[in-house]
Parts: structure tokens; C-alpha cells; sequence
């Protein structure tokens, strides 16, 4: 692994066990940082309101993103969309300290993600399956989170790409190495890394979850199931208590093997966010199928 | 001083855990990169246990807290009720070695922004001195006490020791400040050994947490 690598999976390690939470302003993020978050993760609108709003979803403004930046001491995240490799060279002159190419926004590029590769500052991409978190560390990205279904308050699909990845990567560990071409093929994904994978039998980079948590249980469960850190969008803003709910979040990360402690945060937490059921969803409602 | 006893092997008996060879050694595990940690100790031929607990740190010889985010880990350490018993651990003879955020809760005085911290370890650090994540890099540092060849030293976003007290002895310095510290049973580096290979600074913890488990086997 690169030097500069190192230092991008690096600060990934060092948010490993905490919870990152989606803010759109400056008292959003002083909320987060207040209640234990390892980070807060900028963009222009929580993924509820930009399912419920339509429209281009793009990186949030310049001065949103200083203001946050300068109201916390925590590593700030922002969005770009997928492809915006501009997107991500405004992102990293302002000082960002990770990029997500997130599926939350309007792709910019219907064919190509950026070349992570090219940027000092280190990036995140989601995915549904371990030939898509492939392709991305091929492409740089220093930090691999779930797709989950963004803004649906449904924890079903982050469970589902987590099973995935989990199963597809014991499964490359039984494999003979005359067979991890063929694997590699069937994945869509570098040979090179195929290989480094059925090694290792896990990902190069951290694996973190995202995409419909909304209570600590679900926060918990994306951690016993080989999460090593939870990505917290609109589960936080769109409940009905920010500052308690984002606290109980936090603290089922750490003793998410704690059923005791689980009792003890899960109450007093007035309403979590309404849910989507995803099963009657139209298909071209899904974020989770933008990118490849 | 007379001769260090031999560990004494004591028997389990049926259906009770055999207890770990000692030292005994914990790493803080609220957030952060404490399983990298525990891999290191565990080259080293230590399993280390997890403290999420203050029951945890019952019959621990020594006590890492990782990197990670020193904002986060301190609102449990004050809301879970961990703050004293870590400072009691370290009254007690506990040996403490934190990495990054690990020695801003250790150290007295914590700027840029002020927080609370435990106090153990007489050094002023700003966090974040460094700057942000693009300001984030790699180099080597001599270290007398641990020989050649020089440390290699990974910053991620790394605090800056910015003032130490009279105990405190220094061990290794980067860009002119110091960047590996001791005061009796308490380390700290600014920087991330448990990223890199080399096993020397977790070795050296190990050697000082052995210490007090043999002067407890004395006095039992």
C-alpha cells in the first residue's frame, strides 16, 4: 500500500466505531458533534427531503460547507455527485477531510465515477455488492460504506449489502488461485484486488454502513453484522428528538454487543423518522442503483 | 531487590477460562482504532481485552487508548461514568500509553478547542496542530531508548505537544516538538504506530505494564 494511501485509510481507521452524521448547516453539526459523532458528513439536503423534493441534488454550497467547517472540531465529510470530479476539486481546496462520490445526488456521469486516485483528500463510495466495492478501491476510494436505500428510514437494504459483500468475500477465500480470474470476471473488478481479498478474506479499506438507519437497534445491527462503523443520514434530523436519538446512536455503535446497554439507549427517544417500505417502491425511485 | 518471581501457573479447573499470560493489558474500546492496537499486542503474544467498562479494567496491568476522535471518546469516558476510574487505574500503578487522541485525554492541558482531559500526564497539546486531513503525513523519528533504525511516524490529523512538565522525559521529537513522551507508568505519541509494522513503542508499553504485574505478584 502507498504512502499516501496509508493516510487515507488511515483517518478511515480513526473513525472506525463511531457514528457519522448527515448535517446541512452549522447547528446541525455543533448537534452531532455535541452528542459523540466522529464526524458529520455536509451536503445541501438530509436524503428524505431530496426523495421528497425531486429535482437536482448537488453539493452543497461553498459557505455552508465553511460555515460547518469552522463550527466543529471534528473531520467534516461532504458529497459530491457521481463522476463531479470538479465537485471534489472544490471540496478538497476548501480542506475537506473526505469526500463521499455518494449515489445521494444526481449522478453527473452516467458511465464513469472519479478518478479517486488523482486527489490528495481521501474518499468514500457506496455499494451493493463486493465486485462494486472492487471496482471503487480500484478507482482510490480509501473507505467503502453500503448503498443501503438513502432517505427510507428501512434498514432491509443495508442489511442486504451487507449479507452480500460478507458472503461474496468468504467465498473468494475458498477459491484456488486458477480460479481468481474467472472471479474477477465475474465480478467486474481488478484482478489485482480480487487477489489482495481472497488473501486477506476482507476488504483492503474499512467497510462502514449507511442507508436507512433510523433507531440504535439498527445502528447495532449494521455493526454485528461486520459493520466497523454506522453512516447516520436523515434518521437523525427527521425524528422527532436530534439531540437524544443522535446520543443513542452513538452509543449503540460502541456497545452494540451490549443488549443491556441497547435497553438503556433505545428509550426515551420520542419518534424515529416514518419509514418507506421499500418492497412497493418503484424501481426508478431506488438511489441505490445509481453508479455501477 | 531479590529475584523477579517466575509467573506461577495456576490451574483453572474445569469450565473456567484460562487466564491470560501477563501482563494483562486492555485498549480503550469506545471508537477508534483500538482492534489495530489489539493486533499489534497480538504479534507481541498478547490478547488484549476490550474496556467499554470501568468493570473491565479490574486486574489489568496496563491500558491503551487509541486514535480516533478524542471529542467522542471523552463524552463517554464523563457519561458512562469512566473518567475516575481511569485516573484511580493510573493512581494504582495502571500503566497508560495513548496514541493521538489517546494523549490529549491523557494530557493536562488540552487547546484548540479546550476540553477536559484526565490529567495524567503532565503535557500541554493542541488538537488538530497539524491542521486538517490534507495536512495529514508520514515520516521517521530518532528514538535513543528504542534504537535504530529511526520510528516511523504516520500523523493523521495529529495533535501537537506544545508544552511538557518537568517529569516529563521525551523520547522521540518531530519537527521540533515532542512527539513520544513518558512520565513514570504514562506513554504518549502523537503519532499512529499501531498503522505501521514496526512493534517497538507497544513492546516498550508492555515491558512497563510487566513491571507492575511483577511487583504485584511480590506483594500478594
Amino acid at each position: 500500500m502507498s504512502t499516501e494511501f496509508r493516510l487515507k485509510t488511515g483517518l478511515a481507521d480513526m473513525l472506525k466505531g463511531g457514528a457519522i452524521m448527515d448535517v446541512t448547516d452549522a447547528g446541525q453539526a455543533r448537534i452531532a458533534e455535541d452528542a459523540g459523532a466522529v464526524s458529520v458528513m455536509a451536503l445541501e439536503r438530509v436524503p428524505a427531503d431530496i426523495r421528497r423534493d425531486g429535482g437536482v441534488a448537488r453539493m452543497s454550497s461553498p459557505e455552508k460547507i465553511r460555515e460547518i467547517i469552522e463550527s466543529v472540531s471534528i473531520p467534516v465529510m461532504a458529497k459530491v455527485r457521481i463522476g463531479h470530479f470538479v465537485e471534489a476539486q472544490i471540496l478538497q481546496e476548501m480542506g475537506v477531510d473526505f469526500v463521499d462520490e455518494s449515489e445521494v445526488l444526481t449522478p453527473a456521469d452516467e458511465a464513469n465515477h472519479i478518478d479517486k486516485h488523482a486527489f490528495e483528500v481521501p474518499f468514500v463510495c457506496g455499494c451493493r455488492n463486493l465486485g462494486e466495492a472492487l471496482r471503487r478501491i480500484g478507482e482510490g476510494a480509501a473507505l467503502i460504506r453500503t448503498k443501503g436505500e438513502a432517505g427510507s428510514g428501512n434498514i432491509v437494504e443495508a442489511v442486504r449489502h451487507l449479507r452480500q459483500i460478507g458472503n461474496e468475500l468468504r467465498r473468494l477465500t475458498i477459491l484456488t488461485d486458477d480460479e481468481l480470474m474467472s472471479a474477477s470476471k465475474e465480478l467486474r473488478a481488478p484482478y489485482e484486488i480480487v487477489r489482495m481479498v481472497a488473501r486477506d478474506g476482507r476488504l483492503p479499506v474499512p467497510n462502514f454502513a449507511a442507508g436507512g438507519v433510523a433507531t440504535p437497534a439498527d445502528a447495532a445491527l449494521c455493526m454485528q453484522l461486520g459493520a466497523e462503523s454506522v453512516f447516520v443520514g436523515s434518521g437523525i434530523f427527521k425524528s422527532t428528538d436530534p439531540e437524544q436519538r443522535a446520543k443513542a446512536i452513538v452509543k449503540a455503535v460502541t456497545h452494540y454487543r451490549d443488549p443491556a446497554m441497547l435497553v438503556e439507549v433505545s428509550m426515551g427517544l420520542g419518534e424515529p423518522m416514518r419509514g418507506l417500505d421499500i418492497a412497493t417502491m418503484p424501481e426508478e425511485e431506488l438511489l441505490q442503483t445509481r453508479g455501477n | 531487590m531479590g529475584a523477579i518471581p517466575e509467573a506461577t501457573t495456576v490451574d483453572p479447573g474445569r469450565g473456567s477460562a484460562p487466564s491470560p499470560a501477563p501482563p494483562r493489558i486492555g485498549v480503550l474500546a469506545l471508537q477508534g482504532s483500538f482492534a489495530l492496537h489489539a493486533a499489534v499486542l497480538r504479534r507481541l503474544g498478547i490478547e488484549a481485552v476490550e474496556v467499554r467498562r470501568a468493570a473491565a479494567l479490574e486486574g489489568l496491568d496496563g491500558l491503551i487508548i487509541p486514535g480516533g476522535e478524542s471529542s467522542t471518546m471523552l463524552k463517554f469516558l464523563l457519561e458512562e461514568d469512566l473518567f475516575d476510574p481511569l485516573v484511580a487505574f493510573h493512581r494504582t500503578g495502571g500503566a497508560l500509553y495513548g496514541t493521538c487522541a489517546g494523549a490529549i485525554l491523557l494530557a493536562r492541558t488540552v487547546e484548540n478547542p479546550g476540553q477536559e482531559s484526565l490529567g495524567v500526564l503532565d503535557i500541554e497539546i493542541q488538537r488538530n496542530g497539524y491542521g486538517r486531513q490534507l495536512e495529514s503525513h508520514v515520516g521517521a523519528c530518532p528514538c535513543p531508548a528504542l534504537g535504530e533504525p529511526d520510528l516511523p511516524l504516520v500523523m493523521i490529523r495529529g495533535p501537537v505537544i506544545s508544552g511538557t512538565g518537568p517529569r516529563v522525559r521525551v523520547l522521540a521529537e518531530w519537527r521540533g516538538q515532542p512527539a513520544f513522551v513518558r512520565e513514570g507508568t504514562v506513554l504518549a505519541t502523537t503519532f499512529h504506530p499501531e498503522l505501521t509494522d514496526d512493534t517497538r513503542i507497544h513492546a516498550y508499553f508492555v515491558g512497563i505494564a510487566a513491571a507492575r504485574w511483577r511487583r504485584q505478584e511480590r506483594n500478594v
